[in-house]
């Protein structure tokens, strides 16, 4: 606990980089996993297939996909994002299209009955509805991004795992456990910040997963 | 490096069969227990909420200065991490069979014992296998981060390419632990599939 007393301008500078780069993977991840949802959802052979792609992905143990990155890309902060973004696409993927197959379907009739075309039925009715569920896999997404933005601080990057990785290197115990319980307690605090939005925006309790 | 490859990948399956060893042997009674006590089981899901968020990394490195480095480290850390989906699988199985059939079964005039060996256990069994089977695979993951502890596995491979920047350890460190991540995926899902047609 002593190196959080006495470092603690850093610990925070780490935390503020950590949660950086999972929010800028987050955002990038999820202006990719809609669209793919959306084809997903509308095409369910299609949707197999990506969920089967994503899914092998996600099995892969971030260690290795990330050393092999490294290779591509070098060292530092930009082969995490990449890895971030990559594993991200299953939960993300997975919830867009649980969410919008979940549409009661009379309203997507009522909708196209009002003389709504196809898009407008998908951005007033389908996705709204689907939000509920996609916010779900967005928590999810977090938890797994901001454990894995961990190694982040073993290729040269940036982040809380710096403190777990330089401590471990330096034989620096109290550095390596400071950084553990900063990174456990960022997963912790985004877990209940999305619960709660969750809760909030949602109040009939449809959060899953 | 073949020999190195074929001594990890071993020590490798090795954490993680004894992690899931021990997650079992706890994880599934207290599954049993939460299924028949309710304040068991608010204590179960909200330390498998904690447990569930807790990046395995964070759990390892803070066991590291009570436990210290090694193989029974490490073992300890996964099987703390594998507890949580065991137990609540086999709670949430065992709460899902039908009171109908628990009468049934009553009224046969089977014991407690009984009961629970002859129909309650094999009825849970595909949910509770489930659990286990989640538990596997991050478990297979999350012994790659066994190295950083001194518990060797296929993390040491990938590690010592990256640190020498040589390539050859590094793919077949990562491919081998890729493929047996998958493997171990595939056959849950096949186990998991006969236990719900026997």
């Amino acid at each position: 606990m002593s190196y959080l007393h006495t470092h603690l301008a850093r610990v925070l500078a780490l935390a503020g980089a950590h949660v950086a780069l999972v929010a800028l993977a987050l955002i990038a991840a999820g202006a990719v996993a809609l669209p793919l949802g959306v084809a997903a959802a509308r095409r369910p052979r299609l949707g197999a297939w990506l969920l089967g792609g994503f899914g092998v992905v996600y099995t892969i143990p971030s260690l290795a996909l990330l050393a092999v990155l490294v290779r591509f890309f070098g060292l530092g902060d930009g082969p995490v994002f990449i890895a971030l973004v990559a594993y991200a696409q299953f939960m993300l993927v997975r919830n867009v299209v649980v969410g919008i197959n979940g549409v009661d379907r009379a309203q997507i009739d009522a909708a196209r009955g009002l003389g709504m075309s196809a898009r407008q039925t998908l951005v007033r009715v389908e996705l709204p509805q689907a939000l509920g569920v996609m916010l779900g896999g967005v928590r999810v997404a977090a938890i797994a991004m901001i454990a894995i933005a961990t190694l982040a601080g073993y290729v040269g990057g940036s982040g809380l795992g710096v403190l777990i990785f330089n401590g471990l290197t330096l034989h620096n115990q109290s550095m390596v456990v400071a950084g553990s319980l900063a990174i456990a307690a960022l997963a912790i605090l985004v877990d209940g910040g999305f619960r709660l939005l969750e809760a909030r925006s949602f109040p009939g309790g449809r959060a899953s997963a | 490096m073949w020999p190195d490859l074929l001594a990890h990948t071993l020590q490798h399956v090795k954490l993680a069969l004894a992690a899931l060893a021990v997650a079992t042997t706890l994880g599934l009674p207290l599954g049993v227990l939460a299924a028949t006590q309710p304040r068991v089981r608010g204590l179960l899901l909200s330390l498998t909420g904690v447990g569930r968020t807790l990046p395995s990394i964070a759990v390892l490195m803070l066991l590291l200065p009570v436990l210290g480095v090694g193989t029974a480290p490490a073992v300890a850390a996964l099987a703390l991490l594998a507890i949580p989906p065991i137990a609540i699988n086999a709670d949430v199985g065992i709460r899902g069979v039908p009171l109908a059939v628990l009468e049934a079964a009553g009224g046969l005039g089977m014991t407690a014992t009984q009961r629970f060996a002859r129909v309650v256990a094999p009825l849970a069994a595909p949910v509770a296998f489930a659990g286990i089977r989640t538990a596997a695979t991050e478990t297979i993951a999350s012994a790659t981060l066994a190295t950083f502890v001194g518990a060797g596995g296929l993390g040491d491979d990938i590690v010592r390419g990256l640190q020498t920047g040589n390539p050859a350890p590094l793919y077949a460190g990562a491919v081998t632990v890729a493929l047996l991540a998958l493997a171990v995926e595939l056959l849950g899902a096949r186990i998991g599939r006969a236990l719900e047609a026997p």
